[in-house]
């Protein structure tokens, strides 16, 4: 299991390997790792210091039965320990009345616009719902213009007015909603500091005058430690119902979700995962808690290539991964499906051990892909089941024919090599394959 | 304690500052930076009134207030050891003497290594272009706007671009900003960000600009793609001015966490980065992830940004930043 775990972590913890019983003496090196990624993973240090302590309590004394190792025990204890503190309590997006009211709160720069464009296509795709927007931001400029843009691309109306008060404007919006027949009501606002009185108390008004479902606090995955000052500061005004956890492409672990669900019983509604409009994921405490202790995100790959994959082909390719007859015609046939599955780059940074093979940055231009894809297009069906005959002139050829460099040909033949043998390596249990 | 005496001084120095502007500009500053400070310090003091010898619960309060101001968990671990080592080589015991050696070794990191030049560099024969990056929203348009308003007030002639054709609003909100602080703009909505920079540098050398600033999209560090786009950019305008851009700034979120010395560490592989600019100090953040970037990426901080005013800039100075956070602590 912990073969996908933060290097420094799991070698911690491989000392625990091969003891009968967990005891205080040999679970502290594991702790104080434990703690050190936790603060690297931006975890508050108090939230730290009192997960660090239950989990001890929790795994002391803990009689290790036979069959099991007590470093798995030990890790599932710090598991399942961050998994119930991130998903206790969850309360999904409210969408049971006919007509719903959401807000949107948080600091400058924390992604509340884009978020308000991607709920309003969530609720629209998903839910079947007729959202619209309400231009709640008069400070900053081109606020609005940019929420309008937003609507634009995606079709939805938005509601915005030249008044100075922002209570009225969403009370005119909410009316303008029901005269026209529209049910889900998005209110962007401006972003604010927690501790700006003036703009706090805008917030209030509106909450306390306005039927709202949702108050939802979106707040930014790459804070640090001030992350609970903002929550406690908004939610103590504003008694939260949800939050946003924005910018997770990114490459920070997010401990700010840990030191929220930890302070607050606020639930994390949603994660923003890309600029695009369809960049709201929904959130699963295991890879919240699979990521801040960095092990690889199998699950979601794993559910990502089922439906894509048919079980059939999956099972052809690995029996010809296991035999090294893994050629250029079945790489074009993964890559294919691979394609299917979105960004690549999002399946990659999934895989275990991505982090030490140095891939976790990685990313793959859409064109890249195209270019590969043409490359093997040109090559005959022979050259695909042999691609050891490729030799300088039919290179060329191939180069020529699919418009790219013979130089992009090698590379390609480079690339295809090294992921045959990293499959043998999956196939002979070096390494493990989530599919 | 050289370094200790040495701050002390600059500290009771700016006390006696008479140049007015000066003072306004510390007082500022202060402002800005009190409930950093009350905070920071408050702490510290109760520590010294809590533990009045030196133990390990001390440290590890210590620790933990360091951590709290997100300087950084490896710095921090560092800073530490390093502490350590002194009070054992030392001796020391009294808390109240500790607080100064703590001091100077936060000093320490900032000022140890080859330290850049926090001034921003003019091109004598031609336009100086100042090209701003960051990752999403941390204030890179509204840094340029103040940096419009600052030179546009020292009388030079400044134009925008609006790098950003990306995001929705950003070339608007950039414009909106030229109008305010009465500088030249040039913006091309949705059009190739690169080509964009091209055309507006060409025409602030036509119209004879003293300051041109480029906004560009923010972009998370991971995203190749995007940062292959912004080293085009960033060629564009090495190709057509030279010596340009000279000041690539970084601005940085004062509430961002360890990221920030990912973000430091890629934005200067792609771009030459020459200096920080820590926005929003104006909350209760504290922004110390850039003493640990100072030391791993040794980058320094230029300008911090106080507020969403065009006139909430300040030019980072570190005496006046010690100064904020420790003046009641020496
Ligand atoms: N409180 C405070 N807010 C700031 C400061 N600097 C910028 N902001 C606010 O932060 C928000 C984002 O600022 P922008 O300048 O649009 O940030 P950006 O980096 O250009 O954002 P993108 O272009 O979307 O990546 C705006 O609401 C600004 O008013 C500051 O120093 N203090
Ligand atoms: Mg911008």
């Amino acid at each position: 299991m912990f073969e996908y775990m933060g290097d420094r972590l799991s070698k911690a913890i491989k000392n625990i390997r091969g003891l009968g019983k967990i005891t205080e003496d040999n679970i502290n090196d594991a702790m104080k790792e434990i703690r050190l990624a936790l603060l690297e993973a931006d975890v508050n240090y108090m939230v730290v210091k009192e997960f660090v302590a239950s989990v001890k309590e929790k795994a002391l004394g803990m009689e290790v039965e036979k069959s099991l190792k007590p470093d798995e025990v030990f890790i599932k204890i710090v598991k399942d320990e961050l998994v119930s503190l991130l998903g206790g309590d969850y309360v999904p997006l409210d969408t049971k009345e006919n007509f719903e009211v959401i807000m949107l709160c948080g600091l400058q720069g924390s992604g509340k616009t884009t978020t308000a464009g991607k709920l309003a296509n969530l609720l629209r795709k998903k839910y079947n719902r007729k959202p619209l927007l309400i231009a709640g931001d008069i400070y900053r400029p081109a606020a609005i213009k940019q929420l309008e843009d937003i609507a634009t691309s995606l079709n939805i109306p938005v509601f915005k007015e030249d008044k100075k008060n922002v209570l009225e404007i969403v009370n005119d919006g909410i009316s303008y909603a029901k005269d026209n027949n529209l049910d889900y009501v998005i209110v962007d606002t401006a972003g604010r500091l927690q501790i700006d009185e003036k703009l706090m108390e805008e917030l209030k008004e509106i909450a306390s005058n306005v039927k709202l479902n949702e108050i939802i606090l979106v707040i930014d995955a790459m804070m640090g430690q001030d992350a609970i000052n903002v929550i406690t500061g908004f939610n103590d005004a504003l008694n939260l119902t949800g939050c946003i956890l924005t910018k997770m492409d990114g490459d920070t672990k997010g401990g700010v979700a840990l030191s929220l669900r930890h302070l607050t019983n606020v639930p994390i509604k949603f994660v923003g995962d890309s600029e695009k409009m369809d960049g709201l994921s929904e959130f699963y405490p295991e890879r919240m808690a699979e990521r801040i202790l960095d092990m690889g995100d199998i699950l979601s790959i794993a559910e990502k290539v089922e439906g894509i994959v048919s079980e059939e082909e999956a099972l052809e390719q690995a029996k010809k991964m296991k035999t090294g007859s893994f050629d250029l015609e079945d790489f074009l046939t993964t890559f294919k499906q691979i394609r299917k599955l979105g960004p690549l780059e999002n399946i990659i940074k999934m895989l275990p051990q991505a982090r030490s093979m140095g891939l976790n940055n990685i990313s793959v231009d859409p064109k890249d892909m195209a270019h590969i894809e043409a490359i093997i297009l040109s090559m005959t069906p022979y050259e695909r089941r042999h691609p050891e005959v490729l030799k300088a002139t039919r290179k060329q050829r191939i180069a020529k024919g699919s418009g790219r460099s013979v130089e992009e040909v090698n590379r390609l033949l480079k690339q295809f090599e090294m992921m045959k043998s990293m499959m043998k390596n999956i196939s002979n249990g070096k390494m493990k394959m989530p599919f | 304690m050289g370094l200790f005496n040495k701050l002390k001084n600059l500290v009771s120095k700016k006390e006696e500052v008479q140049d007015k502007k000066e003072q306004e500009e510390i007082k500022n500053y202060e402002q800005g930076l009190k409930k950093t400070r009350e905070e920071f310090v408050s702490k510290l003091n109760i520590l010294g009134i809590k533990y009045t010898k030196v133990s390990e619960e001390y440290f590890e309060e210590l620790e933990n207030i360091l951590i709290m101001a997100d300087i950084g968990v490896n710095t921090v671990m560092k800073f530490m050891d390093k502490l350590r080592d002194r009070v054992k080589h030392e001796n020391i015991k009294d808390t109240a003497y500790l607080k100064e050696v703590i001091v100077d070794e936060l000093l320490v990191i900032y000022v140890e290594g080859e330290s850049l030049s926090d001034k921003i560099k003019m091109n004598e024969n031609g336009p100086t272009v100042i090209l701003m990056v960051g990752v999403n929203g941390v204030g890179k348009t509204t840094t340029i706007a103040k940096l419009a308003h600052k030179y546009g007030e020292e009388g030079k002639k400044v134009m925008l671009i609006a790098g950003d054709t990306f995001r929705a609003g950003a070339v608007n909100q950039l414009e909106i900003w030229a109008k305010r602080t009465n500088s030249l703009f040039y913006g091309k909505e949705g059009s190739d960000p690169a080509s964009v920079v091209y055309d507006g540098l060409v025409e602030a050398k036509e119209k004879n600009v003293d300051i041109v600033l480029i906004d560009t999209a923010g972009r998370l560090q991971n995203k190749v793609n995007l940062m292959k786009e912004l080293e085009k950019i960033n060629k564009v305008i090495s190709t057509h001015i030279e010596g340009a851009p000279q000041e690539t700034l970084l601005v940085i979120d004062a509430a961002t966490g360890q990221n920030g010395i990912m973000q430091a560490k890629a934005f200067k592989e792609i771009t030459n980065i020459t200096g920080i600019v820590l926005t929003k100090l104006d909350g209760t953040a504290k922004g110390g992830i850039v003493l640990a970037i100072k030391e791993e990426v040794n980058l320094p901080v230029k300008f911090i940004g106080l507020g969403e005013k065009m006139t909430d800039l300040k030019p980072f100075d570190i005496e006046n930043y010690i100064y904020g956070l420790f003046k009641d602590m020496v």
